[in-house]
Formats: C-alpha cells, structure tokens, sequence
C-alpha cells in the first residue's frame, strides 16, 4: 500500500521504488568520501609536523579536501533531500542562489587577506599630524 | 510513464496547482533552508575572512587532539570523524524513516525515527563533551613573562605561536577570535541539532498516535527529513573549516 498524495495541488505522485539499495550505495559513498578528507587531513598534519612544510603541498590538500566537501554536499542534497528527483525549475530555484557564495567567499578572503597585508605594512608607521587640518574643517562643518 | 514526459506535457504555470509538483509545506521548508544555509554560510565566511586577516592562527590538530578516556593520548581528527559519522549515519536512518512512510509502515517509521533521534542525542553528547574539554583543559602558557594554566573560552585561548622560555617551548596567548569562533558556530549548530532532535521526537510521537495513518500519507516525515540532513549538511561544513582546512 503506497501514500496517497499529500494535498490538491499536487498533480502526480513521484515514483517510489521498493529497494532500499540507492540510499545505502550513497551511505557507502558519504563514508569513502569522509575517509578520503580525514586520509588528506592526516597528511596535512604530517607535512606540519615536519621540518620545512611544503605551503604549496598543503595548499593542494586542502583544495582537494575542498572538492570532496563539495561532493558529500551534492550526494546529501541530490539523493537524501531527495532535491534531485524534484521538477527541474525547483532544483533550480535553490541552486542557482547558492552561486551567490562564489562571489561571498572569494570577496571576503581576499578582503581579509588583504587586512592582514595592511597591517603588516602600516603598523607602527606614525599616525599623520591633524592639527592644521581641524580648524578648517571646523568652520567647514559650522557652515553646512 | 515517466515523469520527463509528464513534465513536459503539463502547463506548470498555468493555475490551480503547484508548478513544482510539490506541496506548500515542503517547498517553504525548503526555501527555509536556503535562508538559514545563508546564515550559517555567513557566519563560516566572517570566520574565514578573520582567520585570513591573522597572521598566525590555532592548529586544529594541535586543539582538537583528545578523545573520551583515551587520556592524554595524541589522536588528531579521530574524534571528529566519530561525531561525523555518527550523523551521516542518523541521516541515513531518516532517509529510511521517510522511505517506510512511502510505503505506509507505520512500525518502520517508528523504528528509524527511533534510530535517528538516538544518533542526534549521541551526536550533542559527543559536542557537550569537546566543549567540555576545552574549557576545562590546562595549557601552559606565557603571559607577561611567567607561566600560566589556560583553557579555551570566548575571551582567551592558548594556542598562539610557540616561544623559547627558559629553555623549554612554551605557547603564548593565541588569537582570540578562534574561541569566539569555535563556540558560537558549533554552538549555532549544535541548537539545531537539539531542535531537529526535538522536532523528530514530536513526529515520532505522532507516527506512534497514527496521525500520519489517518491522514493518509507521511509527508510531515518529509519535510523533518529535510531539516535533519540540512543539520547534517552544516555539520560538513563546519567540519571543513574548522578542523581539515
């Protein structure tokens, strides 16, 4: 005996197969790829560990650890969410605002970085003078 | 038929029924997602933007090295691989829960909604005792030319760059956004999981008094479902940012 259909609006029910196999096959992919990250993660930590650390090599690791973050996120979204079976224009609907994190991340990291490499040159640099400029702004601002 | 077919044959948009053959409720669930995906990404992007504005931050494995009863044993990431494993595999019995509901068995949904609700309390066990950790741990650290004992907070941790002190390599006080950080996010999430935890245990409640059989479908199951593995979808992102990348 299957579900009836939830309300009115819908008009047909999705197809719903008997077997079980698709959600444990994605288990098995979520767990390999966790392995995988936790395998590069292990060699970030070694390549810390030791004497001159590659920054490169790590950076490497952690883009690749990237990839397989992104690939848990699609298998999670696609097969348990269940968004890959819906009406195109719904998947669509959700996906194409999450490309506004592409623009998010890269402007914030390079804004911070590019803190980071302010401060580095402007720390301790003496702060300029502002005694002359005052009282022209002063009476500037009692005019407006 | 297949559903390609039947999708190209309706008008959509043309009235009086849903132009995304789903439900009111669960396409709001889903848009509500979206909102609180911005929320957390916003607050895992603002924890990037302060970590790349330092010149020097914490070492996740050097932080997050401990595990229950093993002690003061080195064990980098072993931990956190258990917590996330522990809610991949919740996930997974959700994903059966809503699937026996497709099926109309009652005692199936029951079961894994059983089976879920017991991997999210293990999973905020697991979280209550990392935060236990830290903030009870004793580090030492060198605060104005002497030796202190610190643990992690919101105010302060011990994890800055490592100095020579009387012969011996010591910490000094680390950047101290990184507890800030750290608590607030998974703090965020760990709410989430309590409230995900709560909300499952209300479906199961109702499954249990045959709301959902009267009514003639389980697609409340659904739609707890989707929160559940949005709870879980987070928890791989924190877990990226905070303890591989």
């Amino acid at each position: 005996m299957s579900s009836s259909l939830s309300s009115s609006e819908i008009s047909f029910q999705p197809e719903h197969s008997d077997s079980t196999k698709p959600i444990w096959k994605t288990f098995w992919i979520l767990s390999a790829l966790t392995i995988g990250e936790l395998i590069i993660g292990l060699f970030i930590y070694n390549i810390h560990k030791g004497e001159n650390p590659n920054a490169t090599l790590v950076l490497a690791f952690k883009g690749m650890v990237c990839i397989l973050t992104l690939a848990k996120a699609y298998y999670i979204v696609a097969v348990f969410m269940h968004l890959g079976s819906e009406i195109r224009n719904l998947i669509m609907t959700i996906l194409v605002p999450l490309f506004l994190f592409i623009w998010f991340i890269i402007a914030f990291l390079w804004d911070g970085n590019s803190w980071k490499n302010l401060r580095n040159r402007y720390n301790g640099v003496n702060a300029v003078q502002t005694e002359q400029s005052t009282p022209a702004a002063k009476e500037k601002g009692a005019k407006d | 038929m297949s559903t390609a077919a039947v999708q190209q044959e309706n008008k959509w948009w043309s009235g009086g029924k849903s132009p995304f053959n789903a439900s009111y409720g669960k396409v709001m669930m889903w848009y509500f997602l979206m909102s609180d995906a911005f929320t957390f990404g916003a607050f895992l992007i603002s924890y990037g933007t302060i970590r790349f504005s330092q010149n020097h931050w914490v070492d996740p494995n050097h932080v997050f090295n401990s595990f229950p009863f093993a002690g003061h044993a080195n064990l980098p990431l072993a931990f956190v691989s258990l917590m996330t494993f522990i809610l991949i595999a919740s996930s997974v019995t959700m994903v059966l829960a809503v699937h026996e509901g497709h099926k109309m068995n009652k005692a199936g949904v029951e079961k894994f909604m059983l089976w879920t609700i017991l991997g999210g309390i293990c999973f905020l066990g697991c979280q209550a005792w990392e935060w236990t950790h830290l903030l009870t741990a004793q580090h030492e650290v060198l605060v104005d030319g002497k030796i202190e004992l610190w643990n992690t907070t919101v105010a302060h941790n011990p994890f800055g760059p490592e100095v020579m002190f009387n012969g011996k390599v010591v910490a000094t006080p680390g950047p101290i956004a990184f507890g800030s950080y750290f608590f607030e996010i998974t703090g965020f999430h760990g709410f989430h999981v309590f409230s995900g935890i709560i909300i499952n245990i209300v479906m199961y409640i109702k499954a249990k008094m045959n709301h959902f059989e009267q009514r003639g479908h389980y697609e409340m199951i659904e739609k707890a479902g989707l929160y559940w593995h949005f709870v879980d979808l987070v928890w791989v992102f924190v877990f990226l940012c905070f303890y591989l990348i």
